[in-house]
């Protein structure tokens, strides 16, 4: 059995890939917490004290998210707004996965070639990949937990990513229902959001619309 | 690992493919790849290797294929070419060179095509630029690499040393050693490679005329059933423009930055590539039944081999164990992933292992050193090369020389 653990980092100048140290992926029906296979409803639970507990939770969606392909992302976004609200958290959007340049603005965009400057910018602590490319997730992640403590959480539509701190697979809009009805489940057990207080930016088509006083 | 790959139940997670059930063109089923080889009636057929490749092409939904005349030394390709008109694939043209084959298969699958070609020898080597492209843009192309000798002066004979060149491209790359190996394979490598998880392209090698050129039975699945078609909409990367990567990323500037930021994303993506292969272990175990095959590995004296070595070796056994010399072995099913931790395993308390193989350096010998302990134990052959074969007298001969036993001189 690997004993390798995934957590928070920073790890190493160039940490190894969980999957080269025989992590393996969860089957359906189940989940990944820092490098162990469990069920799926234990990652709802230790996801949603893991939010609760953070003081700049963040959601990143990416494309598959943010683009509206088909009329289930939008059923998906609507329901991550619902998410982030609960808590709330912050989004700020992996739009797509060109490098930025000249220079990244971290305040309103991450990029998976140098994720680490958003986490760093915004002191991010809990963060949420939904939405993203799989590679483009992979890279991100370990690149995170390579130089940042900011505690990785996956809802991967596909496979899931054992680079990820936590992570569920075949996340569909019920599973984004579900880890936030376990989110509400622990307010009213009377775990408060640590979160600190925070105004969204709002952004359209031709990028911020709207930035926070 | 983490969690342990059963064998016990030899399935991977069934197709949810939206036309799984339909009808294709030529009036076969898509079919989960599960209910191909588990459910479905097997028909034992004659065939030659290369007639098994069009017989698994006719199965395997595939969209294009890509041909360059000189290679393979097999009929394939020209096979795969009736098929074509007879309606069983979408696209089948002829390439420029081996390079511009394996580049206009990279332009299918980044259209969304399932896409089969076939190289061997000297075509692998003239394409190898194409293959850690494959790799590290996510393109599940399979090329089946009927192996053949790369060197000068030219030989069209078997000789394994250019799967050696393959072994760090990113790919899959998977040996059969029979005919029906190379059936199963085929089919079964398309799945594996297009999980969502793995998504990276598989060498299915086999060795040049020993299986491509003579005639074995083979169980074949019906022809009205064919697996279910590429879903692109499950490829862990966007649909290529020049907007998104891995073209975005070369065209810009950041390819040329010397800073720690693209440093560290060029690492991270090969390290990825390198992901990719060491999950295709939980999809290929249940498929392949394992990495390895084991027989009597509690034996002192272990052959380990892949491709048509270990069918000569099973002939060499047998000859051994009439002289009173028990030997066991392992038959390597796939090289990337290595099945490291079995090797390990089934070679704890071997005192010989001897690795016959067909190709001048012995590299199946130097990747079994490289990971078990003791590694003196390891004989590094026999092994031929340049086309001959390997008669498993001389296998017999090689174990008993080692062994230090009295043995009748083989004269050629």
């Amino acid at each position: 059995m690997s004993q390798y653990k995934v957590l928070p980092g920073p790890e190493a100048f160039l940490p190894p890939s969980a999957a080269s140290m025989g992590n393996v992926l969860p089957d359906p029906g189940e989940a990944y917490i820092e490098g162990v296979v469990v069920s799926e409803e234990e990652a709802y639970e230790r996801a949603a004290r893991k939010i609760l507990g953070a003081k700049v939770p963040t959601i990143f969606p990416g494309p598959l998210v943010l683009w509206k392909i088909n009329p289930h992302v939008a059923e998906k976004a609507t329901a991550l707004r619902e998410l982030a609200n609960e808590v709330p958290m912050r989004l700020i959007p992996m739009a797509d996965y060109r490098p930025k340049y000249p220079k990244i603005e971290a305040q309103y965009e991450i990029n998976p070639n140098h994720p680490n400057l958003t986490i760093w910018h915004n002191k991010i602590d809990v963060c949420i990949f939904i939405g993203v490319h799989c590679h483009m997730a992979n890279l991100s992640l370990k690149i995170i937990r390579g130089g940042t403590s900011c505690y990785t959480i996956a809802m991967c539509a596909m496979a899931g990513h054992e680079d990820a701190c936590l992570s569920f697979r075949d996340a569909d809009v019920a599973m984004i229902h579900k880890l936030r009805e376990s989110i509400k489940k622990l307010k009213s057990e009377g775990v408060e959001s640590q979160c600190t207080p925070f105004q969204q930016f709002k952004m359209g088509r031709t990028g911020i619309i709207e930035q926070p006083a | 690992m983490n969690k342990t790959v059963e064998l016990t139940n030899k399935r991977i997670i069934a197709s949810s493919h939206e036309k799984l059930g339909q009808k294709n063109r030529m009036d076969q089923t898509y079919t989960d790849v599960n209910d191909i080889f588990y459910k479905a009636e097997q028909t034992p057929s004659f065939l030659t290797g290369s007639e098994v490749i069009r017989e698994a092409i006719k199965r395997a939904s595939v969209g294009t294929s890509v041909a360059y005349p000189i290679t393979p030394q097999s009929e394939a390709a020209a096979l795969i070419g009736e098929i074509y008109a007879e309606g069983y694939l979408d696209e089948y043209f002829r390439g420029e060179s081996e390079f511009a084959v394996m580049g206009q298969c990279a332009g299918a699958a980044f259209g969304g095509h399932r896409v089969f070609t076939t190289t061997a020898g000297p075509g692998t080597l003239r394409a190898m630029e194409n293959f850690p492209m494959w790799a590290g843009a996510r393109l599940p192309i399979q090329v089946c690499v009927t192996c053949r000798g790369i060197n000068s002066p030219l030989s069209i004979q078997p000789d394994t040393l250019e799967m050696y060149y393959l072994l760090e491209t990113g790919m899959l790359v998977w040996h059969a050693e029979t005919a029906q190996d190379l059936f199963d394979f085929i089919l079964k490598g398309f799945i594996v490679a297009e999980q969502p998880d793995v998504h990276i392209p598989i060498a299915v090698c086999c060795d040049g005329f020993f299986v491509t050129h003579t005639k074995d039975t083979v169980e074949l699945p019906p022809l009205d059933l064919t697996l279910t078609p590429y879903d692109p909409y499950r490829n862990p990367q966007p649909v290529m423009d020049m907007e998104t990567s891995p073209f975005r990323m070369m065209r810009d500037p950041f390819v040329m930055k010397s800073n720690y930021i693209s440093y560290a994303t060029h690492a991270s993506w090969q390290q990825e590539i390198r992901s990719a292969v060491e999950r295709s272990r939980k999809h290929t175990i249940p498929l392949l039944d394992g990495l390895i095959d084991e027989m009597n590995t509690d034996r002192e004296i272990l052959i380990v081999a892949s491709g048509t070595a270990v069918s000569q070796s099973r002939e060499a056994i047998r000859l051994l164990e009439e002289d009173g010399v028990k030997v066991g072995l392992v038959k390597i099913k796939t090289i990337r992933p290595f099945p490291t931790e079995e090797i390990k395993r089934v070679t704890k308390n071997a005192k010989h292992i001897f690795v016959p193989e067909f190709n001048v350096v012995g590299w199946l010998a130097r990747e079994i050193k490289s990971i078990i302990p003791d590694n003196e134990r390891v004989y590094e052959g026999p092994h031929v090369c340049g086309g001959m074969t390997l008669p498993c007298e001389v296998i017999v001969e090689q174990i008993k020389i080692h062994l230090g036993m009295e043995t009748e001189k083989l004269r050629m």
